[in-house]
C-alpha cells in the first residue's frame, strides 16, 4: 500500500473512475431518494394532495433515475472484472429493486392518464414500487458493507439497512415537499420531515456502530490513531447537522424562519457524509476483502477513452440538469403537457 | 432440461424484447413531435399544435416505459452474463458508458423541460427541448446498435490473456454490418411509428373524430409509410447481402438451405428438421435464392451443412425472418392503398380503416421478429468467433434465475396490456372531449371493445 505511484495513468484513472462511480450513486441516493421517498409517503395523503406531490417531482424523476444507470454503467464499464460478481451476489435483491422502479416509474405516467376509478390502482402501484425499490437498495448497501456474508449476522445486518434506507429517502421526499409546497401538505410535509429525521438519525446510529462490529477491517480504518483524529468530525457534523435541521423545521412550522431550504440541504449534507463513511470504510476495495479497485479496473486503454469524454460531458450534464432545476424552481403547480 | 443457461437467454430475451418495443417508438416519435412543433411554429395553425398535445402524451408513456425497462438491461448485464463483461468490457464498457454520458441525460432532462415546461420557457427553447430530446434517443440507438453490430461482427481488437483490447476505436464503432443495421433499425422506428400514428388515428376516425389534427396525423403518416417501406425494403436487402458477406450461416438459416452450393434453390415454405438436417414439406423455387443473393442463377452460396455444429436454432430464425418480411409487404399494401385512397382529401374506406387499426402495432410485430432473427442467428456465439453465449451466462442457481423470470414475465404481460389499453382509452379521450355529444351515448368500455367500432 505504501508504494503506490499515484501519478500512473494505471493507478490514477481507476481511482478517478471510483469517485466518479461514487459520485454517480451518491447523486442517484439523494435525487431519486427524494421521489422514492414521495412515493412512500403518499398513500398517507389526500387525493388532492397526491396529485400535488407527484407534481413536485413530475420534471425531474426520469433524469433522477438516469443516475443509477451511470452508477451501475461506471461499474460496469470500469471495473468489469467486479461487475459481474457484485451483480451475481446482489441477484435477488437487484431483481426486486428493478421490478419496483418499473413499477412505480410507470405508475406514474399511467395514474394521470386513466380514467378516475383506476388511478387509486396505479398510486398505490406506485408506492409498493418506491417500497420495494427502497428497501432492496438498502439491502444492497447492507449486503456490500458486510463483503456479501452469508451467515445470520451478516443478513440481518443487511435487513436492517434495508429498514434504515427507507427511513432515509422519506426524511429527503418530506423535506424536498416543505421546499416545493404550501398551506396543508405543507404542514403536514413538517410533522412527516420530523417522525422520519428521527427514525433516520436512529439508523445512521444504529448502522454506524454495526459496520466496525461486522468487519475487523472497518474498525481498524475508522478507530485507529491518527485516523480517528482527523474522522472525528465526520460524526460531529453529522450530530451538529441533524439538530439543525431539526430546529429549522421547527421555526418555518412556527413561521419564525423562511428558509423552506435549509432542512432539505441540511439532509442532503446528511446523506453526503455518511455516503462518504461508507465510502472510506470500503475504499480501496470494490469488494470488500476480495477485490481492490485497481484489481477490478479495465484496461487502461479504454479507462482514458471513457475519460476523455466524462470530463467533457459531465460538467455538460451538470450545467443543463441545473438549467432544467431553474426552470422549475419555485413552488410546484399542478402538471400539464401545454 | 431447463438450465440456467436456457433460463436466462429466456429472461434476457423477455427483457429485450420487452424493452425494445418502446424505444422503438420513441426514437421515430420524437422526431414526429419535433415535426408537429416546427410546422406549428411556422404556419401557426392549431391542428399542428393539436396533434403535439395528443401524442405527446403517449410519448411520456412510451417514454417511461422505455426508460424503466432500459434500467433492467445495465444490471443484467452483470447479473446474468458475468462472462461478457470480463471477456469483452474493454470494448462495450465505453460505448455503454458513452451512450450513458451523452444520450441517456440529454433525454431524460431535457424530457422534462419538453413535457412541462411549454408555459415556464420560450417557445423557441421549448422547440430546442424537442429537439434535443428526439436528438438523445436517436444518439441512444447509435450507441446502442454499434456495439450490437460490433457484437455481429467484431474488429478493430486484440486478445490478450483471454480478454479483449480494443486497437481502433474507429473500426470498433463502424464495423461492417453497423450502417446497415442502423440505418435498418432506424426506419423500422419510423415504420413502426408511422403505422401507430396511423392506425390510432383510424381508430379515431371510426368514431367520428371530427378532429382536423387527427385526419391531417394519418394522412402524413400514410404518406411516410408509402415513402419509407419501399426503401426498408431495398435496405433489408443490402443488410441481407452484408450478411452473407460476414455471418453466412445466419443467413443460411433465414434462407432455410441445408446444402450449399451452385445454384440453390429459394424456400418459400417449409418446416427446418434438425434431425434429418432438410426442410420437411418444402416449397421451393430452383436457383432462386442465388440469383437474389449473388445475383448469378449459379452463384455459389454456403448451406448450414456446412457449419458443422456451430449453427443456430434454425426453425426460429427461418420463421421470423418470414413473419418480418410478411408484415413489410402488408405495409406497403397499406400505405399505398390508404395514401391512395385519400388524395385530395377524400374520406378513407371504413374497411382499410379498420384494416389500419388492425395494423397499428404491427410494427412491433416486424421489429421483434427481425431481431429474433439477428440475435438468434448469432447463436451459438454472444460474439461471433470469439464469446459463445454458454461461457458468457451465470452459474446461478437455476430455481433463482426461475424465479425472477416468472415475476419479470407477470410484469411485463400486464404492463404491455396496460399500455396499449391506455393508448386507446387516450383517443377516445380525445375526442369525447371535443364532442360531447358522442359522450352522452356511448355506452361504458371494456378492453375487449377495443376494435369495436
Amino acid at each position: 500500500m505504501t508504494s503506490i505511484d499515484y501519478t500512473q495513468a494505471s493507478v490514477w484513472l481507476p481511482l478517478f473512475f471510483f469517485v466518479a462511480m461514487g459520485f454517480a450513486m451518491l447523486s442517484y441516493v439523494v435525487l431519486d431518494g427524494y421521489d422514492l421517498g414521495i412515493g412512500m409517503l403518499l398513500n398517507r395523503a389526500s387525493d388532492h394532495d397526491k396529485d400535488m406531490m407527484i407534481a413536485s417531482i413530475g420534471p425531474f424523476w426520469d433524469a433522477n433515475e438516469t443516475w443509477i444507470v451511470l452508477g451501475v454503467g461506471l461499474l460496469l464499464v470500469a471495473f468489469p472484472l467486479a461487475h459481474g460478481p457484485i451483480l451475481t451476489e446482489l441477484y435477488l435483491p437487484v431483481a426486486a429493486m428493478l421490478m419496483g422502479l418499473i413499477l412505480r416509474g410507470v405508475s406514474f405516467d399511467f395514474r394521470v392518464k386513466v380514467n378516475i376509478e383506476q388511478k387509486p390502482l396505479w398510486n398505490l402501484l406506485f408506492y409498493i414500487g418506491s417500497l420495494i425499490a427502497s428497501v432492496s437498495q438498502g439491502i444492497m448497501i447492507g449486503r456490500l458493507i458486510v463483503g456479501f456474508d452469508s451467515g445470520i449476522l451478516g443478513w440481518g445486518f443487511s435487513l436492517l439497512v434495508g429498514i434504515c434506507l427507507p427511513a432515509g429517502y422519506v426524511l429527503l421526499g418530506s423535506t424536498w415537499l416543505i421546499l416545493k409546497t404550501e398551506g396543508q401538505l405543507q404542514q403536514q410535509s413538517f410533522r412527516w420531515a420530523k417522525t422520519s429525521l428521527w427514525l433516520t438519525g436512529f439508523g445512521i446510529a444504529l448502522v454506524s456502530a454495526a459496520t466496525p462490529y461486522f468487519s475487523s477491517e472497518i474498525m481498524h480504518k475508522w478507530f485507529a490513531w491518527p485516523q480517528i483524529l482527523w474522522l472525528s468530525p465526520v460524526p460531529l457534523a453529522t450530530v451538529i447537522l441533524f439538530l439543525l435541521t431539526n430546529r429549522s423545521i421547527q421555526s418555518l412550522e412556527q413561521g419564525t424562519n423562511k428558509r423552506e431550504w435549509l432542512p432539505f440541504a441540511c439532509v442532503v449534507a446528511i446523506f453526503w457524509l455518511a455516503f462518504f463513511g461508507i465510502a472510506y470504510s470500503i475504499f480501496p476495495y470494490v469488494i470488500i476483502g476480495k477485490m481492490t479497485l485497481w484489481q477490478a479496473a479495465a484496461a487502461t486503454e479504454s479507462l482514458w477513452v471513457i475519460f476523455w469524454g466524462a470530463i467533457i460531458v459531465l460538467p455538460t450534464i451538470l450545467g443543463y440538469t441545473l438549467f432544467s432545476y431553474r426552470i422549475f424552481k419555485g413552488k410546484a403547480s399542478a402538471l400539464t403537457y401545454y | 432440461m431447463l438450465d440456467t443457461l436456457i433460463l436466462s437467454r429466456i429472461q434476457f430475451g423477455a427483457n429485450i424484447s420487452f424493452h425494445i418495443l418502446f424505444p422503438t417508438i420513441s426514437i421515430a416519435l420524437g422526431w414526429f413531435l419535433f415535426y408537429f412543433k416546427i410546422q406549428h411554429n411556422r404556419t401557426g395553425l392549431d391542428c399542428w399544435k393539436e396533434a403535439y398535445q395528443f401524442w405527446i402524451k403517449i410519448f411520456a408513456l412510451t417514454f417511461a416505459l422505455g426508460v424503466v425497462s432500459g434500467i433492467t438491461m445495465s444490471f443484467q448485464f452483470g447479473t446474468n452474463w458475468p462472462g461478457y463483461m470480463e471477456t469483452v468490457g474493454n470494448i462495450a464498457g465505453p460505448l455503454l458508458a458513452y451512450e450513458v454520458l451523452t444520450a441517456f441525460f440529454l433525454e431524460a432532462t431535457f424530457l422534462g423541460v419538453m413535457l412541462f415546461g411549454a408555459k415556464r420557457v420560450s417557445q423557441r427553447v421549448h422547440t430546442l427541448a424537442t429537439f434535443l430530446v428526439a436528438f438523445g434517443t436517436s444518439l441512444s440507438a447509435f450507441w446502442i446498435i454499434a456495439l450490437n453490430s460490433w457484437m455481429q461482427t467484431p474488429q478493430g481488437f486484440t486478445m490478450i490473456d483471454g480478454r479483449a483490447h480494443a486497437v481502433d476505436w474507429l473500426a470498433i464503432v463502424f464495423n461492417p454490418s453497423m450502417p446497415y443495421r442502423l440505418s435498418h433499425m432506424m426506419l423500422a422506428s419510423f415504420l413502426t411509428v408511422s403505422f401507430f400514428l396511423a392506425g390510432i388515428s383510424a381508430y379515431r376516425y371510426l368514431r367520428n373524430s371530427r378532429s382536423e389534427a387527427n385526419l391531417m396525423v394519418m394522412k402524413m403518416a400514410l404518406t411516410a409509410a408509402m415513402v419509407l417501406t419501399p426503401i426498408q425494403i431495398v435496405l433489408g436487402d443490402l443488410h441481407g447481402l452484408n450478411t452473407l458477406h460476414h455471418q453466412p450461416a445466419k443467413l443460411a438459416a433465414m434462407e432455410g438451405i441445408w446444402n450449399g452450393g451452385a445454384g440453390v434453390p429459394a424456400v418459400i415454405f417449409g418446416v427446418p428438421n434438425k434431425q434429418t438436417r432438410t426442410n420437411d414439406y418444402e416449397i421451393s423455387i430452383p436457383k432462386l435464392a442465388s440469383f437474389y443473393l449473388t445475383h448469378s442463377w449459379d452463384g455459389e452460396v454456403k448451406g448450414l451443412n456446412d457449419f458443422g455444429d456451430k449453427i443456430p436454432p434454425v426453425a426460429p430464425v427461418f420463421f421470423a425472418f418470414r413473419v418480418m418480411v410478411g408484415i413489410g409487404v402488408l405495409m406497403l399494401l397499406f400505405s399505398w392503398l390508404g395514401r391512395w385512397q385519400m388524395r385530395q382529401n377524400r374520406p378513407l374506406p371504413k374497411l382499410l380503416a379498420k384494416g389500419l387499426v388492425l395494423m397499428t402495432f404491427s410494427g412491433w410485430v416486424a421489429v421483434l421478429a427481425g431481431w429474433y432473427v439477428t440475435e438468434i442467428g448469432r447463436q451459438p456465439y454472444l460474439v461471433t468467433g470469439v464469446l459463445t453465449t454458454a461461457q458468457a451466462a451465470t452459474t446461478l442457481p437455476t430455481g433463482m434465475v426461475f424465479s425472477t423470470l416468472f415475476a419479470y414475465l407477470a410484469l411485463y404481460v400486464g404492463l404491455l396490456a396496460a399500455y396499449i389499453w391506455v393508448v386507446f382509452y387516450l383517443a377516445r379521450q380525445a375526442d369525447d372531449k371535443e364532442n360531447p355529444n358522442f359522450q352522452l351515448e356511448k355506452k361504458p368500455e371494456t378492453s375487449w371493445s377495443l376494435f369495436r367500432t
